[in-house]
Parts: structure tokens; C-alpha cells; sequence
């Protein structure tokens, strides 16, 4: 096997990884933002709020991620360039990059999960801690703003876990919207060189470590945020 | 929503004709989609309860190869396992074909994996990773009276595994079982990536060839949406039947 490969070209693998990392990294902050208004707008009792939070979630729940990065990349970012006359506007230069168009396919496809997770975290709160809320004289969104939402995102934290993990793994399809993430990295090192093997091995070395990297980051949160759930 | 956004403006008829014209391809790559994940389905859950047996067993050496084969295949994603294993696994194979042809003296030709089984076989193979999980949780739920019970009455561990084992982890592993199945069903759609004709490359192929990028994109996600909520009933219903003669706590 032709190892020479990875060590021939890691600063384009690395440059790769590190495309994937700050593609999660924006779409799972900005996706967090949006389920934490979806999380509370789906446990509201009032339809009009319900009801959208829980169609939204159903839908990209609903649907395979390759399929919203389509409709993004080739639906909207087509749709806006047969525009008349954008291609002179201030605005072009955005338009015809393909990383926000993915990024706002990953950013709302992990909206909806994280907004699932949040969702029930809130449910599942303690009803003990709500009644003392109250007791105290707590208003709705201060007792949402100081008990339930702190004490639902600490219980989040082993599945949010998950839910990065699940993001840079679902990242690996970026590369056929045209942006060499890591899988791209080794595809053009695979087209390079023909030879099948190496450079997707390399790739999944380092997909194993980031993987373990997100796995030790969340366990020293939880040993700061959740050591009171054991006895 | 077709009508709105088609792309070159065509009239909202014309539209309406490209979707039945491409209705017959489309609705035979959905068929696809679905054989590719039931497949997977009965792939994973078969080598998954084998893994879990691995993990639960008390024997060292298949403890480690079932929990280095779940740590591990958890850790890479789906589609880098799929291409290494659809373009290598390829060429390996051939390569040892040869070199084995070679010594014997004969000629062969290459042979070309079909990307419906390798798909579904690596898709198959990656989700058992999840499913030995799911199912050892579920083997573990089983009250440890059930098999003291079994072993008592002097059945044997292959009489207890098919007897006692199997019949009850069921119920503890569906809720399990439908999350996985949800989240291979929505993996098949990588498939289309290793060129396999499933909904999503025909209605990528579609897009391309017609220039109706929302049309077709929309029509694959409503596939999917409709797989996902019948797949979400029938699991429904198979958890209230296997949960006969248990009352529920809440």
C-alpha cells in the first residue's frame, strides 16, 4: 500500500479537517440558537406557536440531509442566480459560494434534532423544580429563562453529544456541493494517485480521532455540568 | 410550490407534465430506496444480535473484537466507510482474484461489484454497529429472573436464547430498533452517491435534465417524508402488540 500518500499530502487532509470543523461549528451554533426558540415554541401550548416548531422538525427529521443540501445548493442557489441582473449586485459574490448554502442546509438539519433533544429535556423536567419556581413567584419566562431551560440543557448534554458526533459524520457529504471537506480531501488525493484505499483510510483515522476528541470534550462536560445527577 | 419556483419559468401545465413523464423512473427508484434499507434492515439486526452475544459473552478475546468493531465503525462516517468499501473492497477483491489466476495459470475477468448490493451490504454492516447497541440494552433489560427461571428448569442456552431470550428483548429493543431503521432509511440516500439509480439520483438526474431543481429535490424529500411516517406507524403498532400484558407506567 502506497502509505507515502498521506505523508506526501497531509497539509491537504488537514486542510480538509479543518474545513469540516468550522462548517459543524458554525452550523451547530447557529442551529443550537434556532432550536432553543423552536425547543420552547413546541412545548408552548399555544397552537400557533406549537404547530409550526413541530412541522419544521418533522420535516428535517423526515428527510435525508443530502436532500436538504440539494435543495439549498442547486434549488435556491440556481433559483437566485437565474435572477435578472444579480449577477451585478453587491450581492453575487455571496450568492455563488456554495459553503453558506450548505451551511444553512446543515444548520437547520440539526436545528430539528437538537430541537427534539431540547424538547424533551424540557418536558422531562422535575416537577418539584417548577413548583418551587412558582412558589417563589416566578413569572412564566423568568421561571423558562432561570429554572427550566439551565436545568433541560445540562440534561441535554450526553445526547447533544451524540448530535455532534451525528453532524460530523453527516458532514461527509459536502464535498458534492463542491467544498473539499476531509471526504473531498480524499477524494481528489484518491483521483490523484488511483489508488482506493489509502487515502479514505487516512480520512477515517482522522474522522476516528475528531470523533474521540468530541467524545472526551463532552464527558469532561458532563463531569462539570451533571456531577450533582450522581450519588 | 413546484409552480412557484420552476426555475425557468415554464407554465404551471408543462410542469405538471414533467412529473408524470418522470413518474414511472421516480416511483421504481423509491422501490429501490426501500429494498436497499430492508435489506440493510435484515443484515444489520442479523449480524447485530450476533455482536451483542459477542459483547455479553465472558469470553475475553469476543468481548474485545465486538466492542472495537462497534467503537470503531461508530467513529467514521457512513459514506467514507461506503467509499472505501465500494472502490477498495472492489479492487482488493480483484486484486487477489488475480494474483490467485496468476498462480494457477488461468485468465479471468474483473468483476465489477453491483453498487445495490455493495450499498446496501456496507450500509447493512455499518448500522449493525448501532443495532448491537440497541439489542444489548435489550438483552440486559431482561429480568435475570426470566433466565434463573429457564436454567432451572434445566433448558439449554441455545433452548434459552431462542426461548426465553428472543421473545422478550423484542419489546425492550423496538423503541431502539425504530430509531436505527429511521436513520438507515435516511442513509440509503448515499447510496445515490456510488451511482446507484435510488430516488435521489433520479430525481438529481432529473433536476439536471429538466432544470426544475425544486420539483424533483421536493418529490425525493416527500418520498422519504412518507417512507419515514409509514415506517413511524408500523412501529407503533408492533410496540402495543409486543407489549401485550404490560401495564404502562405514567
Amino acid at each position: 500500500m502506497n502509505w507515502h500518500i498521506l505523508t506526501d499530502n497531509y497539509d491537504k487532509l488537514l486542510s480538509g479537517a479543518w474545513t469540516t470543523l468550522w462548517m459543524i461549528g458554525i452550523s451547530l451554533f447557529l442551529g443550537l440558537i434556532i432550536a432553543l426558540f423552536t425547543a420552547v415554541m413546541s412545548t408552548s401550548k399555544n397552537p400557533f406557536l406549537r404547530w409550526p416548531a413541530e412541522t419544521f422538525s418533522y420535516v428535517f427529521r423526515g428527510t435525508p440531509m443530502l436532500i436538504q443540501l440539494y435543495i439549498f445548493y442547486f434549488g435556491f442557489g440556481v433559483l437566485l442566480g437565474s435572477i435578472e441582473g444579480i449577477r451585478e449586485t453587491i450581492w453575487w459574490p455571496v450568492i455563488k459560494l456554495s459553503w453558506p448554502w450548505a451551511v444553512m442546509a446543515m444548520t437547520l438539519n440539526t436545528a430539528a434534532y437538537t430541537c427534539e433533544i431540547i424538547r424533551g429535556a424540557i418536558q422531562n423536567t422535575a416537577f418539584g423544580e417548577l413548583e418551587a419556581a412558582k412558589s417563589m413567584g416566578m413569572s412564566r419566562t423568568k421561571m423558562l429563562r432561570r429554572i427550566v431551560l439551565p436545568s433541560a440543557f445540562r440534561r441535554s448534554l450526553p445526547v447533544y453529544g451524540n448530535e455532534v458526533i451525528y453532524m460530523l459524520h453527516g458532514s461527509a457529504i459536502l464535498s458534492w456541493v463542491s467544498i473539499i471537506d476531509l471526504t473531498g480531501a480524499a477524494r481528489q488525493l484518491r483521483n490523484q494517485y488511483y489508488d482506493p484505499y489509502v487515502p479514505f483510510i487516512g480520512a477515517a483515522l482522522i474522522y476516528l480521532f475528531i470523533t474521540a476528541g468530541i467524545v472526551f470534550v463532552f464527558k469532561q462536560l458532563e463531569k462539570n455540568y451533571l456531577s450533582y445527577l450522581n450519588r | 410550490m413546484a409552480f412557484v419556483f420552476s426555475v425557468k419559468g415554464k407554465a404551471a401545465l408543462s410542469n405538471l407534465d414533467v412529473i408524470v413523464e418522470w413518474s414511472p423512473i421516480l416511483i421504481k427508484g423509491s422501490g429501490l430506496t426501500i429494498s436497499v434499507a430492508i435489506v440493510a434492515l435484515i443484515i444489520s439486526l442479523f449480524f447485530g444480535i450476533i455482536i451483542a452475544l459477542f459483547r455479553l459473552s465472558s469470553l475475553r478475546i469476543l468481548n474485545f473484537i465486538g466492542a472495537s468493531y462497534t467503537t470503531i465503525i461508530r467513529g467514521i462516517p457512513e459514506l467514507v466507510l461506503l467509499l472505501l468499501i465500494f472502490y477498495g473492497g472492489q479492487q482488493f477483491i480483484n486484486d487477489a482474484r488475480f494474483a490467485w489466476a496468476d498462480k494457477q495459470g488461468i485468465e479471468i475477468n474483473a468483476i465489477d461489484f453491483s453498487p445495490f448490493w455493495s450499498g446496501a451490504v456496507v450500509i447493512g454492516l455499518i448500522y449493525t454497529a448501532y443495532m448491537a447497541e440497541t439489542l444489548r440494552g435489550a438483552i440486559m433489560a431482561i429480568s435475570s429472573g426470566q433466565m434463573e427461571a429457564a436454567r432451572a428448569y434445566g433448558l439449554s442456552k441455545k433452548r434459552i436464547f431462542f426461548r426465553v431470550t428472543l421473545p422478550q428483548m423484542v419489546r425492550h429493543a423496538l423503541p431502539g430498533i425504530s430509531n436505527n431503521w429511521l436513520v438507515m432509511l435516511k442513509a440509503t440516500a448515499l447510496v445515490s452517491l456510488i451511482a446507484l439509480k435510488d430516488v435521489v439520483k433520479i430525481s438529481s438526474d432529473a433536476a439536471k435534465a429538466t432544470g426544475l431543481q425544486f420539483t424533483f429535490f421536493l418529490s425525493a424529500g416527500a418520498v422519504f417524508l412518507a417512507f419515514t411516517t409509514i415506517s413511524i406507524l408500523i412501529f407503533r403498532y408492533l410496540q402495543n402488540r409486543y407489549s401485550v400484558g404490560f401495564v404502562r407506567v405514567s
